[in-house]
């Protein structure tokens, strides 16, 4: 019982991370329908930037945790956020019109071009960090104990998760995102600048794929130019998981593919969690085509 | 998109060029910040930053600069521009520069300005909108596939004669035989992207699945090349047909995304089953092909065989080997060539075609949607597990390594940069994507990230690929460009193929 416990709160932080990677997929596919391939390494870049601005701040003398975590937060998600755009600007805005495999090849290509730009710039050896935010919360007298970082990432996802819904439930900038979704031509007539919506969901994808790089960089303490393949893949897999295009269903699929692999690798070791969370993928995807929470499909002639 | 004169002198409006110019240098000022003016590196207490502000404020320079060339050209300054483009990429070019970066974006940014701007010079226009481009590319596009009739087999003789001239050095053969590797891999993905129209984002798992098979089968039962490459075809096809017949009814991106789940499971289970697939160390010592059986391609044959030097009375050399793989590959190229250009005018074929261009219609007009996927599938499936076992007994040595993400997504890129459909396109882009790459050695670090800026930037400047042809290779009424003739012209052009009874049920 402990130990599912433990494993549940490992499997919940790890599935936030991947329903914040998620939802920057699922929101790019439900609005220009395109998987941005390159979405996992602005979340690498994410990692990055928080990396980078600990230990500048660190070179500045600022070393009071809260402090030092809000700016790496802010840091990350700015910075992240205009490689987000700029990945927009360049290589999927000129290719709106196009064939529907040209943005992918794009991305591909985007992809690639990022991974070896920050291997090239940072180095291709792993980067540990020290741990930041130590400790742990016992609970049950010591048998589950959760460290505050995980505890922290859960806590985070949730403001986020509540306070991006609020954003496109309730304000006029979430109203013309729907919109665009729905029919991006209605929108454009009716006044909404559809390329300036399409250019803020890049950036709030971004943005949030950052906070997940950083929340890795907390947990695991080492990142590396090659960590936003992986988890792009399976980020990706949970928003199709959850029912592309869905929000909520991002969040769920992330959590889904988070618990499967925290207890696959609590019970079965970890050698093959990737397969097991494939498998589920694909069984999901025979039996319910459109993702847990997606809307089905009418196929029109 | 407007057009402006280049002739008639008007006043530039300066602020607002400064004003966008700056714009863009400080979108490039926060891109650089983080990650090129502050590097990581190690130190013996742990990581330290190390900070290269100077390349920093050169990179934000450079894109001012270009983009005021930029808005310049719009402005209709278009041979001033030229001129100071082409001197930043001469510059970059012979000038030595403090940091290789700088050089390469000097170089690559004044060329591409420079080529705008020469563009703008031209025709007088500033910009050309995509159908523009698109269209004078389609001519050319047409040009090349017409002339493929004879260039086809000019480029098959020259292929043959090759290893035969004194040109043929080892380094050279070896590129030839990578070239081909990547030409026969592009033709049969693309069966399934250009003719079925299916994304698949995990060929390399059929190719894995060859390469494997030959190893595993040499490395347990002791069997030869020659039994093992049918073999490994016929093992990758069933396992296209494994994950096919689940799979193939999903629609397109769900299907792309399960295709790459398929390739990276097979490539975490040679990583893990290390008992039976070595794991990530790999199979070694994989036997080489002897000459169908009949010699070796040794100096001294083992006893009761014969060598290849021998046989024919030639002086032993190490070079015959690599000429013989060289064939080898060739005609397994060409037997995957050959087959999609004949195949294209079965009915299976067609129904492929069909089923590209729309779906339900083919769905509606009686067409098993999912066998003939899933026949598209087992079928390059098969000719990526030649492939394999070809990759596996030219090396020797095979590790999971060899298969990652990365050789999907470069197949994929040939074929779809070459042209969805084009068979011609897939040799372009191959010597494009894996020969331009190898040319250019020297550049090392820089290889991927020009190849991914590449990929980039030939789909943007063309989207639907090098030479895009998507004609169905046979009509009912008429033949592309002719318009549409009566049913007469239509048996003309299809040659009297029986072109009616064109679907395949």
């Amino acid at each position: 019982m402990d130990y599912f416990l433990q494993q549940l709160i490992n499997g919940l932080s790890l599935g936030a991370i991947y329903g914040l990677i998620a939802i920057g997929y699922t929101m790019v596919y439900g609005i220009i329908g395109m998987i941005n391939f390159a979405h996992g390494e602005i979340y690498m870049i994410g990692a990055f930037v928080a990396l980078i601005t600990f230990l500048a701040l660190g070179s500045l003398g600022i070393t009071w945790v809260p402090l030092a975590l809000l700016v790496m937060l802010a840091a990350s998600m700015l910075f992240t956020a205009v490689y987000g755009w700029t990945v927009e600007r360049i290589a999927y805005r000129p290719l709106r019109s196009s064939p529907r495999l040209a943005p992918l090849i794009s991305a591909i290509g985007m992809s690639i071009f990022l991974q070896n730009y920050v291997q090239i710039l940072q180095g291709a050896r792993s980067k540990p960090l020290q741990p930041i935010l130590t400790g742990n919360l016992t609970m049950m007298d010591g048998a589950v104990s959760v460290s505050y970082v995980r505890l922290a990432t859960i806590v985070i996802t949730v403001a986020l998760m509540y306070g991006f819904t609020q954003l496109i439930t309730r304000t006029e900038l979430g109203r013309a995102q729907r919109a665009c979704e729905q029919d991006k031509t209605m929108a454009g007539l009716l006044g909404v600048n559809v390329d300036r919506i399409i250019s803020l969901t890049f950036v709030m994808g971004a943005a949030l794929a950052a906070v997940a790089g950083m929340m890795v960089l907390l947990i695991y303490g080492v990142i590396d130019f090659y960590i936003g393949f992986l988890a792009g893949v399976k980020a990706f897999t949970a928003a199709v998981l959850g029912g592309i295009g869905s929000l909520p269903g991002a969040m769920l699929g992330g959590v889904v593919i988070g618990l499967i692999e925290a207890f696959w690798s609590g019970y079965m070791g970890s050698e093959w969690k990737d397969v097991a969370t494939f498998t589920i993928l694909v069984l999901v995807l025979i039996f319910r085509p459109t993702g847990l929470l997606g809307r089905p499909e009418i196929e029109k002639v | 998109m407007t057009a402006i004169s280049v002739s008639s002198p008007r006043a530039i409006a300066w602020p607002a060029i400064i004003k966008e110019a700056a714009l863009t240098a400080f979108v490039a000022l926060l891109l650089t910040v983080p990650l090129v003016g502050l590097r990581t590196v190690d130190r013996p207490t742990g990581l330290g930053l190390e900070t290269r502000w100077n390349e920093v404020v050169a990179a934000v320079g450079l894109v001012f600069l270009g983009r005021i060339g930029i808005c310049l050209i719009r402005e209709g300054q278009g041979v001033l521009v030229l001129v100071l483009a082409a001197a930043a990429a001469a510059a970059g070019f012979f000038i030595k520069m403090p940091t290789e970066a700088l050089r390469i974006i000097l170089i690559v940014g004044g060329a591409i300005i420079a080529i705008r701007a020469a563009m703008a010079v031209r025709t007088g226009r500033s910009k050309l909108s995509q159908a523009e481009r698109d269209k004078r590319m389609d001519r050319i596009a047409a040009k090349v596939q017409d002339a493929s009739r004879w260039l086809g087999p000019i480029g098959v003789v020259l292929a043959l004669a090759f290893p035969l001239t004194p040109l043929a050095d080892r380094q050279l053969l070896d590129i030839g035989i990578l070239l081909l590797t990547y030409v026969m891999l592009g033709w049969g993905l693309n069966i399934v992207v250009g003719l079925a129209g299916l994304l698949d984002l995990g060929y390399v798992a059929f190719y894995a699945v060859g390469a494997y098979s030959y190893a595993l089968l040499a490395h347990y039962f002791g069997l030869s090349f020659w039994l093992c490459l049918p073999l490994a075809g016929l093992l990758a096809a069933f396992s296209g047909v494994l994950l096919g017949f689940p799979v193939l009814r999903l629609r397109g991106d769900y299907f792309a995304i399960v295709t790459l789940g398929f390739g990276e499971i097979i490539r975490i289970i040679l990583v893990n089953w290390y008992q039976f697939t070595g794991g990530p160390n790999g199979i070694s010592g994989i036997p080489r092909p002897s000459f169908f059986g009949i010699a070796d391609f040794t100096r001294t044959p083992a006893e009761g065989t014969m060598a290849f030097h021998e046989m024919f009375g030639l002086e032993f050399s190490a070079l015959h080997r690599i000429i013989f793989l060289y064939y080898l590959i060739l005609v397994l190229a060409l037997v995957v060539n050959f087959f999609t250009l004949r195949v294209r005018k079965l009915p299976l074929g067609r129904a492929w075609e069909a089923l590209r261009e729309d779906d339900i219609a083919c769905a509606s007009l009686g067409i098993n949607r999912t066998n003939m996927k899933l026949a598209a599938f087992a079928i390059a499936a098969m000719f990526g597990g030649f492939a394999g076992s070809f990759f596996a007994t030219r090396q020797g040595f095979i590790s999971p390594e060899s298969f990652t993400f990365i050789e999907s997504a470069i197949i994929l890129a040939i074929v779809v940069l070459g042209g969805m459909g084009s068979q011609i396109g897939v040799v372009v882009a191959t010597l494009l994507v894996i020969g331009l790459p190898e040319a250019f050695r020297e550049l090392a670090d820089y290889r991927m990230l020009a190849f991914g800026m590449g990929m980039v930037l030939i789909m943007l400047w063309r989207p639907r690929g090098l030479l895009a042809h998507r004609d169905p290779t046979i009509l009912l009424y008429g033949r592309k460009g002719k318009g549409a003739g009566g049913p007469a012209a239509g048996t003309a052009a299809a040659g009297g193929e029986g072109i009616a009874g064109g679907r395949a049920k």
